[in-house]
């Protein structure tokens, strides 16, 4: 477990050498986000109706686009090697990386939501769903997206075949992350839809890492 | 240690791209050994390296690491790149590398970087270090601990006529406590190195 925290406290420190990294995902969301009400027109009611779509379909590309970089600058350096032929485990250091990723990009954009959410007319009450739901699913997104990241590491230009590779795996994510704050929306209740998205959260987390070190392996040639 | 062989090698082979990059490799390390692979560029060298490493597995033939062996543990491999973030300070890369081995000792590690003339240069980030510093501290592991088998790619790239000295005294120190080194590198030790010449799809072993 060494290696786990050592990697934790690594990731937030290379973060904080280079912010813009941190700093452009959550950028990306929020100006698709705030765009939106500006481009429909101003029928009563339909910025409502939408903002579940808009909120989810934002979140989920602003974590794809994040995702490119996880392991190309640790390949670039040589570092990944490092990291293939070190004796911890790798599925522990390669939990810290995600984990890290996401609390450092992943985290903030969640925070900054309900904020996005009353700007798109949203009821308070629904803006807890909104924050939960955004909460199970953005981790969960991370992790199947890391699964692409670690099989297109080797690919100059991999940005194009890690979408093709994960947005398949990312739908059902979207509809029930959607899905979620649509049913806040009608008045149902949501924890049935946010245990769906639970589930999805822990099963990407406790097998995501797996797929993600056979990755790395096949990338680097083992 | 040398009356049981680290390592054995049979018969290996590797083809890359279409290409036949060796076969029929054969030769047996012990401790206190100082194995040089040589040849000309493109011959294979690094791709041998990443092989014994248990980096690539594209290969035919046989090779054992002796039993009592837990290669991960007992391994320290330097690649060509010198594997160290530029935005983080060598110290930094360092202590993140060292704990991946299970070692934290910052003392052990400004000594080591000491060693290798970096000495005032721990905090400042690697971007801002020369490519010879930038080699010199990814060599500062070999002046850590705990590490029987190294595995060197380049060790000697980018590093000034003083520190190629420093370095071949380490080999050479490991080699006489008993510890074994394999390198890629032009350059040979002593004339009683023992050459692994990779070319033409072929490989010959020296002594």
């Amino acid at each position: 477990m060494s290696g786990f925290s050592a990697t934790l406290r690594r990731e937030v420190l290379l973060a904080s050498r280079s912010p813009a990294d941190m700093v452009n995902p959550l950028f990306f969301f929020v100006v698709v986000v705030s765009l939106f009400p500006l481009a429909v027109p101003p029928t009563p009611g339909l910025l409502e109706a939408m903002a579940p779509g808009v909120v989810w379909v934002a979140a989920l590309l602003a974590v794809m686009l994040s995702l490119d970089g996880l392991f190309r600058s640790d390949e670039e350096a040589g570092v990944l090697d490092q990291l293939l032929v070190a004796p911890v485990e790798l599925y522990f250091t390669v939990l810290a990386k995600v984990l890290a990723h996401w609390l450092l990009t992943g985290l903030p954009l969640v925070l900054v939501a309900p904020l996005l959410g009353y700007m798109l007319q949203l009821p308070a009450e629904v803006l807890g769903s909104l924050l939960l739901g955004l909460l199970l699913g953005t981790p969960t997104l991370m992790f199947i997206g890391a699964i692409g990241a670690a099989l297109t590491v080797g690919l100059r230009r991999g940005s194009m075949l890690l979408a093709l590779l994960v947005l398949p795996l990312y739908i059902p994510v979207l509809v029930f992350g959607a899905g979620s704050l649509g049913r806040a929306l009608e008045g149902l209740p949501v924890s049935p839809v946010m245990a769906v998205l639970g589930a999805m959260l822990a099963m990407a987390m406790s097998l995501g890492p797996f797929a993600v070190a056979l990755g790395l392996r096949i990338s680097s040639g083992d | 240690m040398s009356e049981h062989p680290l390592l054995t090698v049979e018969a290996l082979a590797c083809e890359r791209d279409d290409r036949l990059l060796f076969r029929d490799l054969a030769f047996t390390a012990r401790g206190g050994d100082i194995w040089q692979v040589a040849g000309p560029n493109g011959a294979g060298k690094t791709t041998l390296l990443r092989i014994l490493a248990g980096l690539f597995g594209f290969y035919e033939g046989t090779l054992s690491w002796h039993q009592d062996l837990v290669l991960r543990q007992a391994m320290l491999y330097l690649g060509h790149r010198p594997g160290l973030r530029e935005e983080l300070s060598p110290l930094e890369n360092l202590t993140w590398l060292s704990a991946l081995h299970g070692q934290r000792d910052d003392n052990a590690l400004l000594a080591a970087l000491a060693a290798v003339g970096l000495a005032g240069f721990e905090d400042l980030p690697v971007a801002h270090l020369s490519a010879g510093q930038k080699r010199r501290v990814a060599l500062a592991r070999l002046w850590l601990p705990g590490k029987p088998i190294w595995i060197l790619d380049e060790p000697f790239t980018a590093i000034d006529a003083e520190g190629i000295a420093l370095v071949e005294q380490r080999l050479r120190h490991h080699a006489e406590q008993g510890g074994l080194v394999i390198y890629t590198s032009h350059h040979r030790l002593a004339a009683d190195t023992r050459q692994i010449l990779l070319g033409r799809g072929a490989a010959r072993v020296q002594p």
